[in-house]
């Protein structure tokens, strides 16, 4: 989508990939975002919606190894729009139609819950998600805030 | 007993019922931990239900969801049941968007004795 207006504001923050980095995660957007008064419903929105695409790359991308890093990025426009975007350098999905169905899951441990892609999109105006096998994920994410 | 930068859990015991009351945030991190204190509980205890007291959440996210479906089966698994109480608006949202409330087992944010009085 081309942007008539340059960002206001960027961020670029790159993470180790491991489970303790998702409260951070949230908690820089979190950050990022406060500068423009976002509502406390927005917030929370974003903030979950961050915390599954990070998720994901730690959980999927990279097998829960710990080994690989989360590339955490984030624009806010002059019309108050926002885009996150969640890249990762992990195994890459396959076929991302059947990822993005809802309680689908290549988890076989029972404690996935097959949600993640389902409150992203349920708590963002749009998702985009690309990825190539063997290569890695990005998922961006818009939101306008009010 | 569980404290972490953000995430509590206290666990007693009350007539055969296990309550887990967890302050702070669920994700995939905290539900780990969680997980497991719950779960060695469970096996030590055997309890017929398991109270989540999630009054205290602050934050939870699909992991969260996870949780509780992953201690449902345990619960069914041993015959008993899961009861989820103080579940704020928004988190009782997310769990509808799963489905998972339809569960048999599973009572949210209604007591049981409520249920067996009807």
């Amino acid at each position: 989508m081309k942007r008539k207006y340059p960002p206001k504001n960027t961020l670029r923050c790159a993470l180790s990939a491991i489970s303790v980095n998702e409260s951070v995660c949230r908690q820089i957007i979190g950050a990022f975002l406060a500068a423009e008064n976002p509502t406390v419903e927005e917030l929370a929105d974003v903030k979950c919606a961050v915390s599954e695409a990070v998720t994901n790359a730690i959980v999927h991308g990279y097998k829960n190894e710990g080994n690989g890093e989360i590339l955490l990025t984030a624009e806010i426009y002059p019309d108050r729009s926002v885009r996150i975007t969640v890249r990762d350098k992990g195994c890459g999905i396959a076929d991302v139609a059947l990822a993005r169905r809802p309680l689908y899951t290549t988890d076989t441990s029972g404690e996935r819950s097959g949600m993640g892609f389902a409150v992203m999109e349920s708590f963002t105006d749009r998702l985009t998600v690309s990825s190539r096998v063997g290569l890695g994920t990005r998922i961006s994410m818009y939101k306008r805030l009010k | 007993m569980l404290t972490r930068e953000n995430i509590a859990l206290t666990l007693r015991l009350e007539d055969g019922a296990l309550i887990a009351e967890m302050r702070g945030e669920i994700d995939h991190h905290t539900a780990r931990l969680l997980r497991e204190e719950i779960d060695r509980r469970i096996y030590l205890e055997m309890p017929r239900l398991l109270t989540l007291e999630m009054s205290g959440i602050s934050f939870m996210d699909s992991s969260g969801i996870g949780l509780i479906v992953g201690r449902l089966e345990r619960m069914r698994s041993l015959g008993g049941a899961l009861e989820i109480r103080g579940l704020s608006p928004r988190l009782k949202a997310l769990l509808d968007l799963s489905g998972v409330e339809r569960l048999p087992s599973l009572t949210v944010n209604r007591s049981i004795a409520e249920d067996s009085a009807t």
